[in-house]
């Protein structure tokens, strides 16, 4: 216990219930961090009901960060607000901003389909298309108007590799992406997200719908691409999230209560909410 | 059948009268009477279209089988030789019955005790119309002398070009007033290889009723020794009927001969009609599923379209005519075909108004079964799109489509069987009762789609009831139906083969 305790606030989690705005206490870990993905007071609302409130959070680059909460607390709204899906939903408005590698997300006239070239998505559902294994693996590529074989063979190659799929697809690239298993499939979409080499890769709770043999083939893949890729990972399962990710931010309606490094957050958190949250005594 | 047999088995122990003392509504809680309802409700549909299409079935496929001819002597002396096409029991007028002599009126009087105040009659088709003056005779058993009834074995079927069917027994081979040839094993293989040249231009024939007549070869399409042929021999017969049936043009005010230029005109109408439903259905669709906003406005399209699909099919026709005929095929003829005026090009019935017409009539069930196909896409599929960097219509084009493919092919399925099946409204822009040249050939441009058609459905329609000899014409009824039913079948198989084929690996709904 190095870091001197925050004084405790016993009704912070009943202030956040209140709609109050309550800042986030965020390790001094993170700012050795190099962020690569910045979010700036960023709020947003369905309809008339607001979701997240000013959402401050710095992504680190190259490291596993995930998004832990109760249901409803607003972690895949926030995953869906960073590469803009929230913007295929009626009557959804946002304030604030979000910064990748320093360029606005939520400026006036940003390209939307040019900033989703730059990130990566994995769903709950595994969600491979009525396609080819080799066409589902390119299709960033492909719609981008890449054409020359070489190319997308080797990217299409790459990424299988990294998604720890191609010794078992690599010699029926041709079938269809419909015809693999659960779990192949979800690692079919990681490597359809990978594959366009995003500099942040989007995952939201990427296991749910995964036996534990594949959700634990998907971890070790998650944990493989630490480093190379700057991950942000929305789950459920908190032991998933200590295992493979570097930071957790525990969130809660619509707000980020604490930000860390994960070891520590699961270990000894500054706050009392957090603790009761990761041993289950709420949430 | 199984959950009704698992409902019914009682756990042990559960004596009869325990499980008769239940309350009213333990018969419903078992399921039973459900099961019996809705399998009922199942057999009763079914039995309709087993009835029908094997009513149709059965009478196309017994329509060319050469029958024997029998020969029938009335107490008059009058003979009628011929094919029997029908035999029904009926009440005859005491007095007509009079009119036969006292010989017929007793042996009437006879029949009619023996039985239920009814005789028997056949209606025995005779031809020879040149000399008869009619195609078929009604022949009351009791008008029969004795031993009036008997198959003259040397008796031949004519089928020929002109004046429908004559039956009689070939005497001689003559030329002009020249007799070649009168040894009937010299006859026999002279018209065994019939049509023949011209070395012996006619075949001398005796008619049942002693008269004769002098039928040019040129004019005979078919003939056989109706009460000498093999089984073999018959079918022979009837395959050639079937092979003229389907592949030569009709003669005979259409009573006879083929139906080629119906067969081409129903398919090409179809398929033509096809190419044009589903690109526009599959448009509309798209722009009202993927790209209108949801509202009000979209429910009111949505419900114009489903309300477009009970509008009777005779209207579109009206509307065909007006607008695709007189206005657009009018314009059409003022601007490119001028010299021709009055006379219409364009601007009278033709295919492509025919098949125009039957688009917009089909146009509803694509768009229904187009966008319902879209609404069945995953939104996390569009998501996933979306996710990569695609724009909407990469989106639509490369992953949404495909994957609602096999629910538009159900929905061109549905819209060709609709189409092929559609009467009415082709009366009006474009088929017609003969059609000498087909919309498709090799003269210059080689598509037609001016030109007017033949269309089977209209031509049951036509044989049926528009015909002047419609007791001849009504077993091609059957057989004419049985095709385009085939036809329909075919169009449809063909179809979803080609569905399966594209739809392979992306699972989709199915019929």
């Amino acid at each position: 216990m190095t870091q001197p305790a925050v004084s405790p606030r016993p009704d912070r989690l009943a202030a956040i219930a209140a709609g109050e705005v309550v800042p986030a206490v965020v390790h001094p870990e993170l700012a050795g961090e190099a962020a690569v993905l910045e979010v700036d007071k960023f709020s947003l609302w369905y309809g008339a009901k607001r979701v997240l409130y000013d959402i401050d959070l710095a992504i680190p680059k190259g490291r596993v960060t995930a998004l832990i909460g109760p249901s409803g607390c607003g972690k895949s709204t926030l995953l869906r607000g960073v590469n803009r899906m929230n913007d295929l939903i009626d009557g959804v408005r946002t304030t604030g901003d979000m910064r990748l590698a320093g360029d606005s997300i939520y400026g006036r006239g940003v390209d939307v389909i040019e900033l989703r070239r730059r990130m990566g998505m994995v769903f709950q559902k595994s969600n491979p298309f009525p396609m080819s294994i080799r066409d589902n693996v390119t299709y960033a590529l492909q719609i981008n108007g890449e054409r020359n074989r070489t190319v997308l063979e080797s990217v299409c190659r790459r990424a299988l590799e990294g998604a720890a799929l191609w010794d078992e697809v690599h010699d029926r690239l041709g079938e269809s992406g419909l015809g693999l298993s659960g779990g192949q499939q979800q690692r079919l979409c990681i490597a359809r997200a990978i594959a366009a080499e995003p500099e942040v890769l989007l995952m939201d709770e990427p296991c749910s719908a995964l036996d534990p043999i594949a959700t634990s083939r998907v971890e070790e893949l998650i944990l493989a691409l630490r480093g190379e890729y700057t991950v942000l990972i929305v789950t459920h399962n908190m032991q998933q999230a200590s295992r493979v990710s570097d930071f957790t931010a525990f969130m809660y309606l619509g707000q980020v209560v604490e930000y860390g490094p994960t070891a520590r957050l699961f270990t000894n958190p500054r706050l009392r909410e957090t603790e009761d949250y990761i041993t289950g005594r709420f949430g | 059948m199984k959950p009704a047999s698992d409902s019914r088995s009682r756990p042990a122990g559960v004596s009869e009268a325990a499980s008769r003392s239940r309350p009213a509504n333990a018969l419903l809680a078992r399921n039973e009477p459900m099961v019996w309802l809705t399998g009922g409700g199942l057999v009763v549909g079914l039995l309709m279209v087993v009835t029908l299409v094997a009513f149709v079935f059965w009478q196309g496929l017994v329509t060319f089988w050469p029958g024997p001819v029998v020969a029938l002597r009335t107490v008059d002396g009058a003979v009628a030789m011929g094919e029997v096409t029908r035999t029904e029991l009926y009440a005859p007028d005491p007095t007509q019955v009079a009119a036969f002599g006292p010989e017929a009126s007793a042996a009437a009087a006879a029949e009619m005790a023996a039985g239920d105040g009814r005789v028997r009659r056949r209606l025995v088709r005779t031809g020879n119309f040149e000399l008869s003056g009619e195609h078929f005779r009604w022949v009351e058993d009791f008008r029969l002398a004795a031993g009036g009834e008997e198959r003259p074995v040397g008796a031949y079927v004519f089928e020929r070009t002109a004046w429908g069917r004559f039956y009689g027994v070939p005497e001689a081979v003559v030329d002009g007033e020249k007799v070649l040839a009168t040894d009937p094993a010299v006859i026999a293989a002279l018209l065994r290889e019939t049509p023949s040249d011209a070395e012996a231009p006619a075949v001398r024939v005796r008619t049942g009723d002693g008269a004769t007549a002098d039928l040019p070869l040129a004019t005979i399409v078919r003939c056989y020794p109706a009460n000498r042929l093999s089984a073999a021999g018959r079918t022979g017969v009837y395959l050639s009927r079937w092979r003229e049936f389907l592949t030569a043009e009709p003669r005979e005010a259409n009573s006879e001969g083929g139906v080629f230029p119906a067969i081409f005109g129903t398919v090409v109408m179809t398929l033509a009609m096809t190419l044009l439903v589903v690109p526009f259905g599959v448009m509309a669709a798209l722009y009202l599923r993927e790209y209108a906003t949801q509202g009000w406005l979209t429910s009111i399209v949505r419900i114009s379209i489903n309300n477009l699909a009970g509008v009777p099919s005779i209207v579109f026709g009206v509307f065909g005519l007006g607008f695709f005929s007189y206005i657009v095929g009018g314009g059409i003829d003022t601007l490119f075909f001028a010299d021709k005026l009055p006379n219409p090009t364009f601007g009278t019935g033709g295919i492509m108004w025919a098949s125009l017409t039957l688009a917009l009539l089909t146009l509803p069930v694509v768009i229904v079964a187009t966008e319902e196909a879209l609404a069945a896409v995953p939104t996390s599929m569009r998501e996933g799109s979306y996710a990569c960097g695609a724009t909407q219509w990469q989106t639509i084009r490369r992953v949404v489509l495909p994957r609602a493919m096999p629910g538009v092919m159900t929905g061109a399925i549905l819209a060709m069987a609709r189409g092929a099946g559609e009467v009415a409204p082709l009366m009006l822009v474009g088929a017609v009762k003969l059609a000498p040249e087909l919309p498709v050939d090799l003269h210059f441009p080689y598509l037609h789609p001016e030109r007017s058609f033949m269309h089977l459905g209209f031509h049951i329609y036509d044989l049926g009831f528009q015909s002047q000899n419609s007791e001849a014409a009504k077993p091609m009824v059957f057989t004419t139906t049985m095709l385009l039913m085939s036809i329909v079948l075919l169009l449809n198989g063909a179809a979803i083969w080609f569905r399966t084929r594209m739809g392979r690996g992306s699972s989709g709904s199915k019929f």
